[in-house]
């Protein structure tokens, strides 16, 4: 269980995170949505204590990260796969933090087994590619077999396999009763893969809820029908009182509020072949989009005309496009750490 | 599509099998000692140390009689080496912190270690005994060599004087390389404290001669010339230097100095990575 009470933090004039409370809760992957620079690095540091709260706290258990007596025990963290000295194997890596919590060293030739990277214990971390990297971030954050895990966008630059891996790893980890505390800027990502979802925008709350409540308010799930027969079918649902809700693009059509097994039959016993019958989803990257879209940090500029809209047509009409208000105190961050 | 958050089922508590000492001091040097040796430039570094060192000084005793003993010390060829070899220490100093910096590592360390007091004292300790006595085991070795093979009755009397003054002299060369590692600890550029404690070196003789020339400021610059890094190193080491500046300060007033001057900049290394953002 983790606690943020009024947790805000300030660079200068600029303030990453604002006033943010939230808990997450022990047994259930928790995704920490926001766009680019919403702040959830900077939450998370101060999860961790690296980062001072400009005011605000965070308490784990009910204390401070510096109180917990056993650390790695208590958390595991993977904030930055590249936080590793590259010139040590990603062995003697991983001992030197087993060693600074006296936990055994069998535990680190375990967690390199259980990522995968054992065969290349030896090996300097630095040859590592992407993926093997947030293996070896996955396995450090492991190393104390904790009760807590946080992952700060694990998934980036990792390959369709890699995904899935750690989508089963977190919901594992979750089923054995441990807090996963998780961020992205993927909707779709999170929609697979967490139970409780947070959104910030600009440093501030947006929405938190649990995944199926938030799935369920803003996705419209539909049919659709596509059909050689198309006037044939439109006559038959309109016999049976069903109204089509679209008619997205030739040939098909989009039914709301019946399921696709009544329509499938239907049409059968109207002898219509049917090409297509199909249980959609509207995107909830659309809904997540909508909900931050007064909050993104980083908008993109359109080649020649800064802040006129991109064409595309999958853009939903009320969000603004990339570039309608890039943050020119943005560009003050502190570079390279 | 996803559990909903009622499952009934799913445990809400985890608990480990793993063993959980409370972790103290002994696990952060235990950590930083496994840091330390498990990295190339440490290897690189001291391994200079000891090249110059000893390569410098052999060369030395086997180009020396007896005779040229009767006004130095037996440790005095192992100076010439540790002029250079100082670099490395200080280097190695340096890089102890910086590299965490650099790589990002500092994080992990910090969220393995949160007791942020205790990852700094083990490093300090570590570094500093592992500096000592790569240092003093080269300087004794050119010692020993040069006191076998000029030992003669030609090369004067001896004291032990000599060997607790070489002794001083290799806590000296440690108490630079603490001084970069505070230095590296407030800097955090790797780039930025070894430039920083090259300066601490080299410069003041530079000054020091700038300085006595100019009328006004002529006693600081006599006393900084008595008291500079390389002077004082000499002067341990057995080697008087020229008397034109009066008489020379005590080999215990310039340890004290640098004693003073290190203590005070991991005292302020302490306050700032304990309450800096990392
Ligand atoms: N050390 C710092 N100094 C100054 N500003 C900072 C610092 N760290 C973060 N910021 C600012 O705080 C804001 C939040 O940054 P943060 O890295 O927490 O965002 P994020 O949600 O993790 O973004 P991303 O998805 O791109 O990783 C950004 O506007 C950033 O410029
Ligand atoms: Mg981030």
């Amino acid at each position: 269980m983790i606690e943020l009470d009024g947790l805000t933090k300030r660079f200068g004039a600029k303030t990453a995170v604002d006033n943010l409370s939230f808990q997450v809760k022990p047994g259930l992957v928790t995704g920490f949505l926001g766009p680019n620079g919403a702040g959830k690095s900077t939450t998370m540091r101060m999860m961790l204590d690296l980062d001072n709260p400009t005011s605000g706290a965070v308490r784990i258990y009910g204390k401070r990260y510096r109180e917990l007596r056993e650390p790695l025990k208590h958390v595991g963290a993977l904030l930055d796969a590249k936080a590793m000295h590259g010139g040590r194997s990603a062995y003697n890596n991983l001992l030197c933090l087993a060693q600074s919590n006296g936990i055994p060293q069998r535990r680190v030739a375990e967690v390199l087994d259980l990522v995968g990277l054992a065969p290349v214990a030896r090996k300097k971390s630095k040859g590592f590619s992407l993926g093997m990297g947030q293996r070896l971030g996955i396995a450090s954050a492991l190393l104390g077999d904790p009760q807590i895990l946080m992952f700060d966008e694990p998934v980036n630059g990792l390959d369709p396999e890699g995904i899935l891996w750690i989508r089963n790893l977190m919901k594992g980890l979750a089923a054995e009763g441990r807090t996963i505390f998780v961020s992205s800027h993927l909707m779709s990502e999170m929609a697979l893969t967490a139970d409780h979802l947070i959104v910030i925008g600009q440093g501030r709350l947006l929405a938190d809820t649990s995944m199926a409540d938030f799935i369920h308010q803003n996705s419209r799930s539909f049919v659709r029908m596509r059909s050689p027969q198309l006037e044939q079918l439109k006559d038959v649902l309109h016999e049976a009182g069903i109204a089509p809700v679209g008619v997205p693009d030739g040939g098909a059509l989009e039914i709301d509020g019946v399921g696709a097994e009544q329509l499938g039959e239907l049409a059968a016993r109207h002898r219509i072949v049917l090409h297509e019958l199909s249980p959609q989803r509207a995107s909830l990257e659309e809904a997540f989009m909508r909900m931050t879209a007064d909050s993104v940090e980083y908008h993109a500029h359109a080649p020649g005309a800064p802040g006129a809209a991109i064409d595309n047509p999958a853009r939903p009409a009320d969000v603004p496009a990339w570039g309608a208000g890039f943050d020119a105190a943005d560009s003050t961050r502190k570079g390279g750490r | 599509m996803t559990p909903t958050t009622t499952t009934p089922d799913r445990p809400r508590s985890y608990s480990s099998p793993l063993p959980s000492p409370r972790p103290h001091l002994g696990h952060a040097l235990a950590s930083e000692w496994t840091k330390l040796i498990s990295i190339r430039s440490t290897l690189w570094t001291l391994g200079a140390l000891v090249l110059t060192v000893v390569g410098v000084g052999m060369l030395f005793v086997s180009q020396t009689s007896d005779r040229d003993y009767e006004s130095i010390s037996f440790t005095t060829p192992a100076l010439f080496g540790l002029m250079v070899g100082q670099v490395a220490v200080m280097v190695l100093g340096v890089l102890t912190i910086s590299s965490e910096h650099a790589t990002g590592l500092v994080r992990t360390t910090f969220t393995a270690a949160p007791d942020r007091f205790r990852v700094l004292t083990a490093k300090y300790l570590v570094f500093s005994v592992t500096a000592f006595t790569v240092t003093a085991l080269s300087v004794f070795v050119v010692g020993i060599a040069a006191s076998l093979a000029h030992g003669g009755a030609a090369a004067g009397a001896h004291t032990a004087d000599e060997w607790l003054g070489a002794a001083a002299g290799c806590l000296y060369v440690t108490l630079l390389g603490v001084l970069a590692l505070a230095i590296g600890a407030l800097v955090r550029h790797s780039a930025g404290a070894i430039a920083v404690m090259l300066g601490v070196v080299t410069l003041p003789p530079v000054l020091g001669a700038m300085l006595i020339v100019w009328e006004a400021v002529a006693p600081i610059g006599r006393e900084i010339l008595q008291r500079n890094v390389p002077v004082a190193l000499s002067q341990l080491f057995g080697m008087q230097e020229g008397g034109d500046l009066g008489a020379a300060p005590s080999n215990f007033s310039n340890v004290l100095i640098l004693v003073l001057i290190t203590g005070a900049t991991v005292a302020a290394s302490y306050v700032m990575v304990g309450r800096r953002d990392v």
